[in-house]
């Protein structure tokens, strides 16, 4: 592949991008915080009038990416590209935040990228330490995330993060079980946690939780539970259920 | 004779009143007992596998399987054909609590997990909550110093339990109560600091709670040849012993691919020749600066673990003096980060009723500045907010990658806290570890792994 097959294929990525629309280097707003104090911006610090806040995570990273992860994303393009997946179609997009590579994975391509992960040379992340959930109440049509680590021991200890959305009324992910062992129990915490089916893993049943349990504990609409316990007369409500300073 | 007949003639004659008063329903299948015949096939055929045959629930109340871990095994005579880790019996939702306190509160609650390496916990917690925040460069080479030193403890103390009680599981009482009284010398050094033996909470964003009480130098250099002679005793005691030998070489094995295509880290990795640790391959704490060496082995198995445990506690050790050095030359130097948004204010020293207290601080607050008294309420209360965003940090525990994967929305309390705890991981081993092997085998493979289900189930 020449290197002018390549900047094309990288612009047809932005261009893509555009079509998912992803606001480049826009940071994502994906819901409000509520509570009482930690106005910022000249608002009312009070707590009376009820603090309403964006949370805004960083959006996606424009190049250059600093560092190797540009050359890092290269070689996921050309590897993609060997395997006859287009980048464009296969990543959402690239974040690069606090020092970390995070690269948003559409779901139904995450086997074939964590195939080329593992396989490609210069790549070769050879070790996935798990996949853990994140709900995300706010983000519409995406509102759970499941979120892989690799570690590349053969290039230097590089770690990379995939980051895969789905929707909470379609929550289906595909399993890398078959590329990555290590992730059996790891894919079975998530789903027993978050609900998230990963598709084609060879055992998906709860894991922590007792197997007639009803709901996924670490859901945001999930209530932690709890009672109220008594101290010296006075009752100190479940944590869930006491004045929220976030 | 007739004695005999009486019986099987009653029950013919009732058969026949039986049928005889339905004769039409002679045609449909015959329900009995034993069914329609069929049952009968599915015995003989399980049967003819092999009578031995059998399913045995190991645990989660087995005292040989590190606390609530169930091993289900299928054995063939005294052979295990199929392994199967049943877990969650301690699970207590403690990333889930953590979302619903403030990010200082989160180190009580992680610190828990794995009650073998607490300091593990906490340090990755706070490495990654200073990483969001985007202070890890301010954090004092005091506090670095203590947290490495604390770890290195909690990973000698670790590595002795994990010796021990393996011990005791193949009946060597004698390296149990070895590795016990080594690990209370070593809790005398971790209490004189933090307070506590285990569940700690010492080391917070920012740095460490408290700086190291006054002779706490003296006791690590008291107590460091005490612990290396009894490390020494125990090598004595079990390196060329024949039974160890005999119940542990070749058993648990797990090669590289294996290691690698299941996550393992850790002793189990080292184990397989490959010299991973995160603490030189990417250094947190400055552990750059220290001098010590990764142990591997090449037998991939139980026997090459023990040795690799015996001897990272040797360079654990190496490092505790290295760290006693450097907080001798440096007594007096903070120990919490300066910015006042994020350390709290006092300094506490134990005062004359036993209690921690600062009789400076409650000066300033009760008497001079109201303004600080606010801050301190509101810093303790509502604590200090954590940019939104997402961090992955991993340091080396005594079993592995332990990772901390934290996202904040910007609040005052972890929007979400996972832990990635080696043994969780390494737990998945044991099938690959155990089959084929005999189910003596089994309790030395699992031993091998160190499993800590507080950690494992969370």
């Amino acid at each position: 592949m020449s290197a002018d097959d390549l900047a094309q294929s990288t612009d047809t990525a932005g261009a893509a991008a555009g079509a998912h629309t992803v606001n480049l280097g826009m940071p994502v707003v994906i819901g409000e915080r509520h509570g009482m104090f930690g106005a910022t911006a000249g608002q009312d610090t009070t707590g009376y009038g009820g603090l309403v806040v964006p949370i805004v995570l960083p959006g996606a990273s424009e190049r250059p990416y600093g560092g190797w992860f540009d050359a890092c994303v290269d070689d996921l393009a050309r590897a993609l590209q060997e395997r006859g997946t287009a980048y464009a179609e296969a990543v959402d997009k690239v974040v690069v935040d606090r020092g970390e590579l995070t690269v948003f994975v559409v779901r139904e391509h995450l086997p074939v990228v964590a195939q080329a992960l593992r396989d490609e040379a210069a790549l070769r992340f050879e070790m996935c330490l798990g996949v853990s959930g994140v709900h995300y109440l706010g983000d519409t049509d995406n509102e759970l995330h499941a979120v892989y680590h690799f570690l590349s021991i053969t290039n230097g200890n590089k770690r990379i993060r995939v980051e895969v959305t789905c929707p909470d009324a379609d929550p289906h992910i595909p399993s890398i079980v078959a590329t990555y062992p290590a992730n059996t129990w790891q894919e079975r915490e998530t789903f027993d946690m978050f609900g998230i089916i990963f598709d084609g893993h060879p055992a998906l049943t709860r894991i922590l939780m007792p197997d007639d349990w009803p709901g996924h504990p670490q859901r945001k609409d999930y209530p932690l539970g709890g009672i109220p316990v008594e101290y010296k007369g006075a009752t100190v409500p479940p944590a869930d259920e006491r004045r929220a300073f976030n | 004779m007739a004695a005999d007949q009486g019986p099987d003639m009653a029950y013919a004659s009732a058969d026949h009143t039986a049928t005889g008063g339905a004769e039409e329903f002679l045609d449909s299948p015959v329900f009995t007992v034993s069914g329609a015949g069929d049952w009968d096939d599915l015995v003989d055929e399980a049967t003819s596998l092999h009578e031995e045959r059998i399913v045995v629930n190991m645990g989660p109340q087995h005292p040989s399987t590190h606390g609530v871990l169930r091993l289900i095994l299928e054995l063939d005579g005294e052979t295990v054909t199929e392994t199967r880790a049943g877990i969650g019996y301690l699970h207590t939702g403690i990333e889930k609590n953590m979302e619903y306190r403030s990010w200082v509160q989160g180190v009580t609650f992680c610190t828990r997990m794995d009650y073998l390496t607490p300091m593990f916990q906490e340090t990755a917690y706070c490495l990654a909550i200073e990483k969001l925040l985007g202070v890890t460069d301010d954090i004092p080479d005091r506090a670095s110093v203590i947290r490495v030193l604390m770890m290195e403890l909690t990973r000698i103390s670790s590595h002795l339990v994990c010796i021990g009680t393996g011990g005791m599981e193949m009946g060597a009482t004698t390296v149990m109560t070895i590795g016990f009284r080594e690990r209370e010398r070593v809790f005398q050094i971790i209490e004189m600091i933090t307070g506590l033996r285990m569940n700690n909470a010492y080391i917070r964003p920012g740095g460490v709670a408290q700086d190291l009480p006054h002779g706490a130098i003296d006791k690590i250099r008291e107590l460091v040849p005490e612990i290396r002679a009894g490390i020494r005793e125990l090598e004595l005691l079990v390196n060329e012993n024949p039974i160890v030998k005999g119940r542990m070489v070749g058993v648990g094995h797990l090669d590289l691919a294996g290691c690698m295509a299941l996550g393992i880290t850790g002793p189990v990795l080292r184990s397989a020749s490959l010299p991973h640790d995160l603490r030189k391959a990417t250094p947190y704490c400055g552990y750059e600066t220290y001098d010590f060496d990764v142990i591997t082995r090449d037998s991939a198995d139980a026997y090459g673990r023990l040795r690799i445990r015996l001897d990272e506690m040797y360079q654990s050790l190496r490092i505790v003096l290295q760290c006693a050095d450097r907080l001798e030359a440096s007594v007096g130097e903070p120990v919490m980060i300066a910015d006042q948004k994020i350390a709290w204010p006092a300094q506490l020293a134990i005062g004359s009723d036993g209690m921690g207290n600062s009789l400076d601080h409650i000066r300033t607050i009760m008497g001079e500045s109201m303004e600080d008294l606010i801050h301190h309420f509101k810093l303790v209360t509502e604590g200090f907010r954590v940019p939104a965003g997402q961090v992955y940090v991993a340091v080396e525990s005594a079993k592995g990658e332990l990772g901390c994967h934290l996202v904040s929305d910007g609040g005052t309390r972890p929007y979400r806290a996972h832990f990635r705890d080696p043994s969780f991981n390494n737990l998945q081993a044991t099938s690959i570890m155990c089959e084929g092997g005999q189910v003596a085998d089994v309790i030395v493979a699992v031993a091998s792994i160190d499993p800590v289900m507080g950690g494992v189930d969370r």
